[in-house]
Formats: C-alpha cells, sequence, structure tokens
C-alpha cells in the first residue's frame, strides 16, 4: 500500500473556521432562501394566459427556453468550473448552492409550461432556441469562459455578465405581463429567480473584486479591458436577440433601457463604474415598480413623493436593539 | 453641516458611492473588533440592506451597534438605504427600518454604487441641508 508522502492531504470543509466571512453569509441567505416552483400557484395563471394572444404566448414562450438555456449553462458547466477556481473549500460550497439553485430555476420554466402551453409550441420553441443565432451567441460567448484551462478571472466576468445582464432581456416579459396584471403568479415564480440571481451576481462578482486585488496593476487593466470588451460584445447580440424577440409587440426600446440599466448593475458586481449614461437607462417606472413591489422610492429632497409614510410596518429581528 | 456615516462591506458598494459623494464621511468599521466611531455632529446614514427573503437581518450588525449609542443616534438627520431592487419587496428595506426606528426620514434610496443621478440628488440634498442646518433640531444627549 503507498503511502501518503508527497501528496496534499484532502481537506474537509470545517464551517467553523470561516476564511471569508462573507460566504457563510451568502451561504446562510441562498439556504434561507430556497425554494422550488411546486410552492408558486402557477395554475392560477390559467387564465390569465389563455387572454394572451398567439403572438404574445408564443413570445412568452421563447423568453422563457432562452432563460432555460442560460439557466442549463450555468448549472451544468458555469458553477461546476468556478468550483474548481474556488480559494476556500466554503466558497466552494457555495457555488455548489448556486449551481443546484440553476437547475432549480431551469426546472421552473418546465413548471410553467406544463402548467400554461401547448407541448407542441413549447417543442417549437425548443428547437427555435437551437436555432436562433443571438441566443446561441450570446450563451456561446459565456460558455467559452467556462472552458478547462480558460482564465478563472475572465469567467468570473462572464459568469456576473449571464447572472446580472444577460437574463434580463427575458425577466423584461414577466414583469411587463405583471405590471398589466397578467400572468402574476408566473411573475412571482420569476421574482424568485431574479432574488436568487443577485446574490450570485453579487457574490460571483465579490469573489472577483477580491481575487483581482491581489494581482498586479497591468494584469487588472488587462481584466478591466476584457470585462468592458466582453460587454460591449455581448451587449451588441443582446441588442439584436432583444430585437428578434420584441420588435414584433414594439417594446424593444423599452428593453434596451432596462438592458442598460443591468449592464452598468452587473459593472458594479463587478466593483466597475458603469458604462451608460443615466438618459440610456430611463426604465420604465411600471417595470421598475413590478420588480420591487412595495418598496417605492421616491424623492424626499424635492418632496415630489407622495407614499412616504415614516410608520410601516416592516419584518425585522429585534433582539439586538437596545433601544 | 450635516455629516456622512456609513456602512460598507467586502463589495465595497456603498463605499464607492460615499467616495464619489466627495465629502469626508465616516466609515462604520465591519468587524465588531474595531472601535465604533462617534457621529461627526448631526449626520446622514447611509446603509446597505442585507436581507433574506423574509426581510431578516437587513440592518447589518455593526450599523444596529452603531446605533445603539444613544448619542450618535441623537445626532441622526436621515437615512439613505442602498440595496438592489432584484430583491424585490426587500429593496433598501435596512434604510426603511432605521428610518423607523429611529424616527427620522428616509431621505434617498439607491441600487449598489448608484448611478450619477443618485450623486447628483444627494449632492444637492445635502447643500440644501447646509444652508437650513439652523432648522435642523438637534437633540443633544
Amino acid at each position: 500500500m503507498k503511502d501518503m508522502t508527497g501528496t496534499r492531504p484532502l481537506r474537509a470543509v470545517n464551517w467553523n473556521r470561516v476564511a471569508d466571512p462573507k460566504d457563510l453569509e451568502v451561504w446562510n441567505r441562498l439556504t434561507a432562501n430556497f425554494w422550488l416552483p411546486e410552492k408558486v400557484p402557477l395554475s392560477n395563471d390559467v387564465q390569465s394566459w389563455a387572454q394572451l394572444s398567439e403572438a404574445e404566448q408564443r413570445l412568452t414562450i421563447r423568453v422563457f427556453t432562452g432563460l432555460t438555456l442560460l439557466d442549463t449553462i450555468q448549472a451544468g458547466t458555469g458553477a461546476p468550473a468556478m468550483m474548481a477556481d474556488a480559494q476556500t473549500p466554503h466558497e466552494e460550497a457555495v457555488l455548489a448552492n448556486i449551481a443546484f439553485m440553476e437547475a432549480v430555476h431551469a426546472r421552473s420554466y418546465s413548471s410553467i409550461f406544463s402548467t400554461l402551453c401547448p407541448m407542441a409550441e413549447v417543442d417549437e420553441a425548443f428547437r427555435w432556441a437551437e436555432e436562433n443565432p443571438h441566443l446561441q451567441a450570446k450563451a456561446r460567448a459565456v460558455s467559452d469562459t467556462y472552458a478547462p484551462g480558460a482564465d478563472p478571472l475572465k469567467r468570473k466576468i462572464a459568469s456576473v455578465f449571464l447572472e446580472s445582464f444577460l437574463f434580463y432581456s427575458g425577466f423584461y416579459l414577466p414583469m411587463h405581463w405583471s405590471s398589466r396584471a397578467r400572468l402574476t403568479n408566473t411573475a412571482d415564480l420569476i421574482r424568485l429567480i431574479i432574488r436568487d440571481e443577485a446574490i450570485h451576481g453579487y457574490y460571483i462578482g465579490l469573489k472577483f473584486q477580491q481575487a483581482a486585488a491581489r494581482e498586479s496593476d497591468g494584469r487588472r487593466a488587462e481584466l478591466k479591458d476584457y470585462a468592458f470588451s466582453l460587454l460591449f460584445d455581448l451587449y451588441g447580440i443582446e441588442a439584436l436577440y432583444a430585437g428578434d424577440l420584441y420588435d414584433g409587440s414594439g417594446l424593444t426600446e423599452e428593453v434596451k433601457a432596462f438592458l442598460h440599466y443591468n449592464a452598468n448593475k452587473a459593472l458594479m458586481n463587478l466593483g466597475y463604474e458603469a458604462l451608460f449614461p443615466p438618459e440610456a437607462c430611463q426604465v420604465n417606472p411600471a417595470i421598475l415598480a413590478a420588480l420591487a413591489p412595495d418598496s417605492e422610492n421616491h424623492d424626499f429632497f424635492s418632496g415630489s413623493g407622495s407614499s412616504y409614510v415614516i410608520g410601516r410596518a416592516v419584518p425585522t429581528e429585534d433582539e439586538d436593539w437596545a433601544f | 453641516m450635516a455629516g456622512l456615516v456609513y456602512y460598507s462591506s467586502a463589495s465595497g458598494n456603498t463605499a464607492r458611492f460615499a467616495a464619489r459623494l466627495g465629502r469626508p464621511a465616516v466609515r462604520i468599521p465591519a468587524s465588531p473588533g474595531d472601535p465604533m466611531p462617534e457621529a461627526p455632529g448631526p449626520c446622514l446614514l447611509i446603509c446597505p440592506t442585507y436581507a433574506d427573503g423574509a426581510g431578516r437581518g437587513a440592518v447589518p450588525k455593526q450599523v444596529i451597534r452603531w446605533l445603539n449609542g444613544p448619542a450618535r443616534r441623537a445626532a441622526l438627520c436621515g437615512v439613505i438605504g442602498t440595496g438592489n431592487r432584484s430583491f424585490g419587496p426587500t429593496f433598501a428595506l435596512a434604510g426603511r427600518i432605521i428610518a423607523e426606528k429611529c424616527s427620522v426620514p428616509l431621505v434617498h434610496c439607491l441600487e449598489l454604487a448608484g448611478t450619477p443621478d443618485d450623486i447628483a440628488r444627494v449632492s444637492a440634498g445635502l447643500d440644501l441641508i447646509e444652508e437650513r442646518t439652523c432648522s435642523i433640531p438637534l437633540i443633544t444627549a
């Protein structure tokens, strides 16, 4: 029998010794937020679905199929590829959670389909997803960074763009329907997905920032150039993809404003400044309200807000507040 | 004139927003072992949100510790909530909780490190407060 001389020991993860407190914090957030599609009463949307036109139904199925593809990639190759790059066993465990939740998201779209849509139309959309050049191009651009041997930090950059930018041409549509009181249960499920993706983008972006801080100035400049150039490429593809999907319903320009807004947020997750100017990021307020119901923003300084209430009931834990 | 106090964790979004305001700002330390700074006179607090889906844990523990000092709390004029609209109903929840607990106005909410619009709006608001300093009720502890 061979002895262990010269080999590194295999390490068990010890959650009572955590090198980066963010690993534990994000693990706790993700596990507390765990959900399954069965918890959302999707069948309550059957009537609402029937009120959509044929073109609106086809658009919705295609949008969700495109989102399924991105979730499939993130679950199957993206998060596992980043697990191999993990600096600590705790980071690896968080990424395992992310991989699994992406699989839950991908599975959720099939729950929506089986509840609302005829199977033949869904099959058609899956064929469409394989043939649409823009959807394939954006999925390919990110997947390439997940290949073995690719740069681990560029992989994180692409992954943040997937989590915090590329999903949003799709997320726009259920928020649009929700703002018109359509498919509201489906929108509830999509908000759970958006919430998860926000934590994923935040966490992967944080791990990128930590790793980049250990690199040389030259390498950091190279990474920043890469990030902005990749975002520029992806945006070009997204604009064409959005046109393919939304030109027929006249929503493309509104979707693009939403893309600019989310691209800026993806850059912020990486620690970078925004790229698109404020005038290009004027998202329809109905979409912002659909994203974050009951958390209305308002302008205190100018006094234009009408709904400011100081005594709104909010959930909180009281034991730490001594006053 | 109103001072600024902020909390920012390792991701640094709130720190970047505070830096871009270009005014002196006091940072609440992320580590519980570090000494708590006092309020720089009457001040606004910029606070990120870390809530889970049910809203638990929205206000960072270190911010709660800072606010637990009566003199610091008395100096608080208002709060700016930061967060991410992708978290839905809990977007900038910490700002709303602090505003309610401390009976101060929630003067602004913004996402991540903020946009140029957020910078302009908060800067203009701070200027307004400076002009009207004498009208801010000061509670001395």
